[in-house]
């Protein structure tokens, strides 16, 4: 091939590279565009402060449909926040246990099995909600039925834990070794050196950690759809059926018909999930970019 | 009294350690014991009958694979193609500096979000209704990110001296990057993407809305057609059959198919990764 073709070839695909980079942006700009301009139709129809306040999410009453995202917005959080409840210390002490004390052997088994807990599908955990955790609670708590918010809980954190722990993992492990040289040379011991000294450098680290797994936990469908019941009333407890705002749409938007209030308000809650993720993450990175300049 | 203390504190931390290995095992042992017997031939090579009650998942299988091949066939170009952008072609620019924050943004995204902007973007707008290849498309989009950053790194990997080599020849950027980068680095692009469809099979929000049903009379013959998969599947037989405890075993052999796929193609990507190491 002469020099030129060659360079013409060149030149081509440097284009279509930087295509390919740009229709990244355009990929998030189209959710966004797309959640933004379905959330405005709804909000033509039903008024944003109705959404914000009504305590009701009742869509199927025909005469005076309500579309309240609280009940939904409060669910999602519960199960959420109970999620965090359990992963957060489980997480944390296995990290430090699988970067402080582990030998290296030991995390070669460790670590593949952490791998396998993330790989499970969320479905097949909702499926295990059904048979064990949902039987288990309610025989625990002496009540008809365990699909509820903490079934969610239960399933959520183990979800979320591969996250913590990988995350919270590398965190600790960046901590600079004279940090705990000084520590041991002042006469403190293995747990006092972690618990005052590895631990807090780390914050920034498992900071990012516990929001990278609440933002897992916030945006799981499947797990929640199968374990917590869906029962749109105000969610009161841990051991109440809640209907959180992923399954709400999972469930609500295959029955829909298009283009109608109904339809609508499931985008406007789908952007309502979107912008908690965001900021979420948001946090998780700022966090990660501190360790960053730490280091 | 310190002795205790520290006891405590070393059985916390390898308390823990040790639930979450429990998690783990449970759930194994949970599907795996009564999943198993359900397993026969017939399970994994028959149509599902009598409403489900009975006959295995076959459509389901195809359909997985099918839909994941297209996840693929989409997402693999696409995404090497915007890595090698990042990592060859831009430096550090605004543009560049925009398209990474876009990459994190999209991976946090939740799925069922990625199946809403599925069902407006390729179901209704561009007309391809619930059909395979809107749901490829869809798992794809979902796909991409990960994609990405996993053949970012792997052409991080390669090393300078190798690119200014190829240059030194004679070779143009493109050629440097088809010939010589590429190859060097595929082993490593080749671990991202099979780790990457092995979570793109298992996922079911995404395509919920975009082309999956729960019950076809054949194959899809086309990618405009309904089809079967794995996960959903599994939801419709643990919580919308009408005889839900009737088809608890099926449910059982169906989660158990369903992660042994996800965890062999991470087993394949797993070994991959260990022998490039030793190569190393």
């Amino acid at each position: 091939m002469d020099f030129h073709q060659r360079q013409k070839t060149d030149n081509i695909f440097r284009k279509i590279f930087k295509i390919a980079g740009l229709l990244i942006i355009g990929i998030l700009g189209g959710i966004f565009l797309m959640l933004m301009y379905n959330s405005i139709a709804f909000f033509l129809h039903f008024k944003p402060a109705d959404f914000l306040t009504d305590t009701q999410w009742n869509p199927g009453n025909t005469s005076h449909a309500e579309f309240g995202i609280l009940p939904l917005l409060v669910s999602t959080c519960l199960v959420t926040a109970g999620a965090m409840i359990l992963a957060i210390p489980l997480g944390i002490c296995t990290a430090a246990f699988l970067s402080e004390f582990a030998s290296k052997r030991l995390q070669t088994i460790l670590k593949p099995i952490i791998e396998m807990l993330a790989a499970i599908p969320s479905v097949a955990i909702g499926f295990l909600g059904i048979v064990i955790v949902g039987p288990g609670i309610a025989k625990l708590f002496g009540i008809q039925s365990g699909l509820n918010a903490l079934n969610g809980s239960v399933l959520l954190a183990i979800m979320s834990l591969p996250t913590i722990i990988t995350v919270a993992e590398d965190a600790i492990h960046a901590v600079p070794l004279s940090y705990r040289e000084g520590s041991y040379a002042l006469g403190a011991n293995r747990w006092a050196t972690l618990f005052k000294i590895t631990l807090p450098a780390a914050l920034p680290g498992l900071i990012a950690a516990i929001m990278l797994g609440m933002g897992r936990a916030l945006g799981e469908t499947m797990t929640v759809l199968m374990a917590t019941g869906n029962v749109a009333a105000f969610p009161k407890g841990f051991l109440n059926s809640v209907k959180t705002i992923t399954a709400t749409i999972a469930i609500e938007m295959g029955e829909v018909p298009y283009q109608t209030t109904h339809y609508f308000a499931l985008f406007a809650i789908a952007a309502v999930l979107f912008i908690i993720t965001l900021a979420v993450n948001l946090l998780g990175e700022s966090a990660i970019n501190k360790v960053r300049k730490f280091q | 009294m310190k002795k205790f203390i520290n006891y405590l504190n070393w059985s916390m931390l390898a308390g823990s350690t040790i639930i979450v290995c429990l998690f783990l095992i449970v759930i194994l042992i949970e599907l795996f014991s009564k999943g198993l017997p359900a397993i026969t031939i017939d399970f994994i090579f028959k149509y599902p009958s009598e409403g489900m009650t009975k006959g295995g998942i076959f459509p389901a299988i195809i359909g997985t694979v099918l839909v994941t091949l297209l996840t693929t066939a989409f997402a693999v170009p696409f995404g090497i193609a915007c890595a090698i952008y990042l990592g060859e072609y831009a430096g550090n620019s605004r543009t560049t500096r925009l398209i990474r924050a876009a990459i994190r943004n999209l991976s946090g995204i939740p799925s069922i979000i990625y199946g809403l902007f599925g069902l407006a973007l390729f179901v209704q707008a561009m007309r391809l209704g619930t059909s395979l290849f809107s749901a490829g498309l869809t798992l794809g989009l979902l796909s991409l990110p990960y994609i990405i950053t996993t053949t970012e790194e792997s052409l991080k990997r390669v090393p300078t001296t190798t690119r200014e080599a190829a240059l030194a020849v004679g070779a143009t950027q493109f050629e440097m990057i088809k010939d010589v980068v590429l190859p060097v680095a595929l082993p490593d692009i080749l671990t991202g993407i099979v780790l990457t469809l092995s979570r793109a099979a298992g996922e079911t929000a995404p395509i919920l809305f975009t082309g999956v049903t729960f019950y076809t009379s054949g194959l899809p013959g086309s990618v405009t057609q309904e089809f079967m998969a794995l996960p959903y599947h599994l939801y419709i037989l643990s919580t919308q059959h009408q005889s839900v405890e009737q088809v608890r075993p099926l449910a059982y052999g169906t989660a158990v198919v369903l992660i042994s796929v996800v965890f062999i193609l991470n087993l394949v990507a797993f070994y991959m990764r260990y022998k490039r190491r030793r190569y190393d």
